[in-house]
C-alpha cells in the first residue's frame, strides 16, 4: 500500500488552499476548447469533500439562472489554476445535502467571525 | 530476448494525465526475475527460459526442487513459468530480467486468474437482469424460464445458470503501459487486472 501512496504522491497538489463543507469557494479551472485556452471561474458553496489522495474530489454547488448547478472537482486535477477561499461558514453536517430543498434566503449559511 | 515478466499485483489508483484527464492504473510489482532453466530445440523440442520470481527461504522448498535451484546455481523461487523466446542464445542462466524490457505507451497482455466468488447466482455469474422486488413478485434474482416445452423437451446446452464463478485464469488483452520506474520495480498499466492484491500475474509484449 506504501507504493501506491508514493505514486500518489507524485500527483497530489500541496498549493491548493483548506477547502471544507461550507465554504464558498472561487474555482479557476483551465477550459480548452477548438484549441483555444481560457479559465472558468465557478463560484459555490462546497457542499460536499470525499475521498482520499488522488481520488479526493469536493463538489460545489451555485444557483445560476434560477438552476441549482454542482460541479465535482478532483483536488488534484491539474486544470485547476487556483482557488480561492471567498467565505468561511459554520455547518454542523460533513454534507450539505439539505442546501438541494433550499432556496433564496433560506439556504443562506452563518459566516464564521473572527 | 525474453518478451515476458512475472509480477504480483500492488493495487490500483489513478493519476492526472499533462490535459487533465483521469487515467485509472494498476499498480504491478514486476521482477526481477532470474533465468533457473534455458530450454532449447536440440534437448527440450522448443525453445524457452524458466523465470523465478519472488525468492524463498532453502528450507521451505521441496527436495527434488531444491536440486533443480542448485544445478541452476540460483536462489529458491515461489514461482516459476515458462516464457517461449526466439533467440535462446542471448540468454544466460542466472541472468536478471527487470521491468525495463517494457517502455511507455506500448501495449501488454495480462494473464491472472480472478478472485473467487464461489457458487454464484445468474444475476452475479452472467449479468441478468433480476425480478422485481414487490408487488407480490415471487421471482427476485432467479434465472426464470430456461427452456420451452415439449419441443425440445430438454435444456439446451450451453444455457446460462448458476454455478462456481471465479477462480479461473483470464487474459486481458492490450492493456498499455502508462509508466515503467525500474528503480522499484514497479510497472503502472491502464485499466483493471484480473486477480485480488498480491496474487501473481504474467506480462507478455504484444505482437
Amino acid at each position: 500500500m506504501q507504493r501506491i501512496q508514493m505514486i500518489e504522491k507524485e500527483h497530489m497538489r500541496m498549493d491548493l488552499p483548506e477547502i471544507k463543507p461550507g465554504y464558498t469557494v472561487k474555482v479557476h479551472q483551465r477550459i480548452s476548447e477548438e484549441g483555444k485556452e481560457r479559465i472558468q471561474v465557478f463560484q459555490g458553496v462546497v457542499i460536499k469533500v470525499r475521498g482520499s489522495g488522488t481520488n479526493a474530489t469536493f463538489t460545489v454547488r451555485k444557483i445560476s439562472y434560477g438552476v441549482g448547478v454542482e460541479k465535482i472537482f478532483p483536488f488534484c486535477a491539474p486544470t485547476i489554476e487556483k482557488v480561492e477561499v471567498v467565505s468561511k461558514a459554520r455547518v454542523r453536517r460533513a454534507k450539505l445535502y439539505y442546501l438541494r430543498q433550499l432556496r433564496g434566503k433560506a439556504a443562506r449559511l452563518k459566516e464564521i467571525r473572527r | 530476448m525474453v518478451r515476458g515478466i512475472l509480477a504480483k499485483k500492488v493495487g490500483m489508483t489513478r493519476i492526472f494525465a499533462e490535459d487533465g484527464s483521469v487515467i485509472p492504473v494498476t499498480v504491478l510489482e514486476a521482477g526481477p526475475c532470474t533465468v533457473v532453466q534455458k530450454k532449447t530445440v536440440d534437448k527440450d523440442g522448443y525453445n524457452a527460459v524458466q523465470l523465478g520470481f519472488l525468492p524463498q527461504k532453502k528450507s521451505r522448498v521441496s527436495k527434488p526442487l531444491l536440486g533443480h535451484f542448485e544445478k541452476a546455481g540460483t536462489p529458491c523461487f515461489y514461482h516459476l513459468k515458462e516464457f517461449k523466446v526466439q533467440d535462446i542464445d542471448a540468454i544466460e542462466v542466472g541472468q536478471q530480467i527487470t521491468v525495463d524490457l517494457f517502455k511507455p505507451g506500448e501495449r501488454v497482455t495480462i494473464t491472472g486468474k480472478t478472485k473467487g466468488r464461489g457458487f454464484a447466482g445468474v444475476i452475479k455469474r452472467h449479468g441478468f437482469k433480476r425480478g422485481p422486488e414487490t408487488h407480490g413478485s415471487r421471482n427476485h434474482r432467479r434465472p426464470k424460464s430456461i427452456g420451452c416445452c415439449e419441443f425440445p423437451g430438454r435444456v439446451i446446452k450451453g444455457k446460462r445458470m448458476p454455478g462456481h464463478y471465479g477462480n479461473e485464469t483470464i487474459t486481458v488483452k492490450n492493456l498499455k503501459v502508462v509508466d515503467v520506474r525500474p528503480e522499484s520495480n514497479l510497472l503502472l498499466v491502464k485499466g483493471a487486472v484480473p486477480g485480488s492484491r498480491n496474487s501473481l500475474v504474467i506480462i507478455k509484449k504484444v505482437g
